[in-house]
């Protein structure tokens, strides 16, 4: 699950990460309010950012024409203005896709003078299976960019999960930033409270980037979060029930949405050819396969490895729903199950579907011979096929007409 | 004749009287397999019956490991209490302990991995089918199953396979079995960012194996794992090897179902495992309903 900007740096400021002033604003009035607050208190700019799950917004475009899902104003009307302006519209970034996202909220927080921009990370290392805090002087940049082309500029430290990232961990990372002076224990304090986001959040990625060394109010260098992404451990959500109430369904395919409710596992493609599996790696492989018989997947879709009748019954809907399906494969082993109850599920959920598409349907293991007749007897046209390769071929040729 | 598990193998199961737990239970006894004793906190003294079995349940995997002799334990305890389970395994002295339960948070499963660090205990999955090394009755019975993998699709022989997925697992194994060719034992090491045991170290084992002749490795996008095996292989590996990758065709950022299948900042892509694989010698299966034939034409 991924969050919003505001939210990340609320998590992050309660566990010791530095961050601007400002909060959530979702009408222009509110954003207006915020930004009085924020000038009252000597702030000669206000940023208003727009909140999407997507990254690219300062460079992104919105449909009405207006440059910039971050503007930078030096007034509460002109806040309240830029507010109205981006607020119900539409964003498109190098991130959102075409089709761009609706913004629906904003962070309204007090403008910085940025000297210098740098990058704090913390992720899961998977082959070391350990946590791992990445740093890098080449902050505001995409770092994958800097992983790729300049990999000497990332420093880590990986860290002992039954420890957590010590002080001299944090302190060894700022060093090797450079951050000297009061710079070093400002930014110790920053990585620990990065990574006791990471920890006590079950996170999957706190990433701080930019990462400002800003000038104080009194004058001298100080560290701010100037922009945060948390994304979360879906599988640690359920002892967390403050931060499930982050969740904001408006960032979510709602055809998505259905089917986790349905304990199915689907996400939508560009192609036209709708599968349904029973287990995620056979799913994969069976988008791979249409995709190399010659078609193009419309969906992954994984109805659990029981494959109930619920759950078939539940998949069709969510399939027919997508317009560009043009032929549906249902490819199911049916190891403990029986092919002959899940044939039966088949029928049924057609039936109670009133599916008109083309349905090509690959059964294989247990009492898979009665599952067969199950499925010819039915009356339904259904296309069986006697293997992965044939069920790809014919629903391809389905595709098509 | 088999890694990690032999049809001697004495096997307890913690969350044996969950409903999941126990139809999985069932299905191991008839299998054949040594299913000695059941975990569940608040039961012990309790008896777990099927057909002519009564397998005894404990409170504690300590207790049930003194009494019974099990070296072996499959886990189908709720998520929430998983990481606890595996541990109390480990403590309890178990050569090895396969996790069923899917959804284990990432935290929960590094605390594991650390804590198991040093210790003798082997951990197969989180997320997994388990382990079936099959025996030599009819559909294979007489075997060793750990988990929850279908017995009857097995036959005792000379392939190794170990996998990331479960129903492709399945797969391999039936395409496998309906070509008559048998497999010494296979392993489903599960679908998550952080599992216990990795495709090498159980290739290593197959490696060792005398009666294992080829091996069929399933993995999938995500991480670097296979290209950790693929590395090994070329220098180490005496077998042949046929590989089969899922998610060519997954789009990046997106999590496969599997909480580990995902593709993220350009890294763990179907193609780059192919090419280390190709690299290192394997042959590398075109599509899922070849890896059998892949294999076959190695040996």
């Amino acid at each position: 699950m991924n969050l919003h900007e505001h939210q990340a740096k609320e998590l992050l400021a309660r566990r010791g990460v530095a961050v601007p002033p400002g909060g959530p604003a979702f009408t222009p009035e509110e954003a207006r309010a915020a930004a009085e607050k924020l000038f009252a208190a000597g702030h000669t700019r206000v940023v208003v950012k727009s909140q999407i799950h997507a990254g690219g917004r300062g460079k992104g475009t919105f449909t009405s024409g207006l440059q910039g899902g971050v503007q930078v104003c030096a007034s509460p009307e002109e806040v309240q203005a830029r507010a109205a302006a981006m607020l119900g519209q539409t964003l498109v970034t190098r991130q959102t896709g075409p089709a761009g996202r609706v913004v629906r909220r904003l962070l309204i927080e007090a403008g910085a003078r940025i000297r210098r921009e740098l990058y704090c990370a913390v992720l899961l290392d998977r082959a070391a299976g350990r946590p791992v805090v990445m740093a890098s002087a080449a902050g505001g940049m995409d770092i994958e960019e800097v992983a790729a082309h300049t990999p000497e500029k990332i420093v880590r430290e990986s860290v002992d999960p039954a420890l957590g990232l010590m002080p001299y961990q944090a302190r060894k990372l700022a060093a090797a930033l450079d951050l000297r002076g009061d710079l070093l224990s400002a930014a110790s304090k920053m990585f620990l409270g990065a990574y006791r986001t990471w920890w006590d959040c079950d996170a999957s990625l706190v990433e701080i980037n930019p990462l400002g060394v800003v000038e104080g109010t009194d004058g001298r260098p100080a560290l701010l979060a100037l922009d945060a992404k948390v994304s979360l451990d879906d599988n640690g959500l359920f002892r967390h029930p403050e931060l499930q109430a982050l969740r904001d369904p408006g960032e979510e395919a709602p055809l998505e949405v259905e089917a986790g409710r349905h304990g199915l596992n689907y996400i939508k493609l560009d192609g036209n050819i709708a599968c349904l599996v029973n287990g995620a790696g056979l799913a994969m492989a069976t988008m791979d396969i249409i995709k190399h018989h010659g078609g193009e997947p419309a969906n992954f879709l994984d109805v659990g490895g029981g494959a109930s009748v619920e759950q078939v019954t539940a998949a069709f809907r969510i399939i027919m729903q997508d317009p560009a399906v043009r032929a549906i494969l249902v490819n199911i082993f049916g190891g403990i199950m029986d092919c002959d109850v899940i044939a039966r599920g088949i029928v049924a959920a057609v039936q109670e579907t009133h599916l008109t598409l083309p349905l090509v349907v690959r059964l294989e293991g247990n009492n898979v011979v009665a599952g067969r007749q199950t499925l010819a007897a039915s009356g339904l046209a259904v296309i069986t096929a006697d293997s992965m390769a044939d069920a790809a071929q014919k629903a391809v040729q389905a595709a098509r007409g | 004749m088999s890694i990690l598990v032999t049809p001697e193998t004495r096997v307890l199961i913690q969350g044996i009287t969950g409903s999941f737990g126990a139809r999985h239970a069932q299905l191991s006894l008839e299998y054949g397999t040594r299913v000695v004793a059941g975990v569940t906190p608040g039961k012990g003294g309790q008896v777990f019956t099927h057909q002519d079995a009564k397998v005894p349940i404990f409170d504690t995997v300590a207790e049930a490991v003194q009494a019974t002799g099990a070296t072996a334990s499959v886990i189908f305890v709720p998520a929430a209490f998983a990481a606890d389970a595996i541990l109390e395994g480990a403590d309890a002295g178990l050569e090895l302990v396969v996790c069923i339960t899917e959804g284990i948070p990432v935290n929960d499963m590094l605390r594991v991995k650390r804590a198991l660090e040093g210790r003798k205990t082997r951990l197969i999955g989180p997320n997994c089918p388990g382990i079936v090394t099959p025996g030599p009755g009819p559909d294979s019975r007489g075997g060793c199953r750990l988990g929850i993998a279908p017995g009857y699709i097995h036959r005792p022989g000379p392939v190794g396979v170990v996998s990331r997925s479960g129903t492709l697992t399945y797969e391999a194994v039936w395409q496998l079995t309906c070509r008559g060719v048998g497999q010494s034992t296979c392993v489903g090491i599960g679908g998550d960012a952080v599992p216990g045991m990795s495709h090498l170290d159980i290739l290593k084992l197959f490696n060792d194996d005398p009666d294992t002749h080829g091996i069929i490795m399933i993995g999938e996008i995500g991480g670097s794992a296979e290209e950790e095996a693929a590395a090994w292989i070329r220098r180490h590996c005496r077998k042949p090897v046929a590989a089969f990758i899922a998610g060519a065709t997954a789009p990046p950022g997106r999590r496969m179902g599997h909480a580990g299948a995902i593709i993220s900042g350009g890294r763990g892509t179907a193609a780059a495992k192919i090419a280390a694989l190709r690299e290192a010698g394997v042959a590398v299966a075109e599509t899922p309903a070849v890896m059998a034939d892949t294999l076959l034409k190695l040996l």
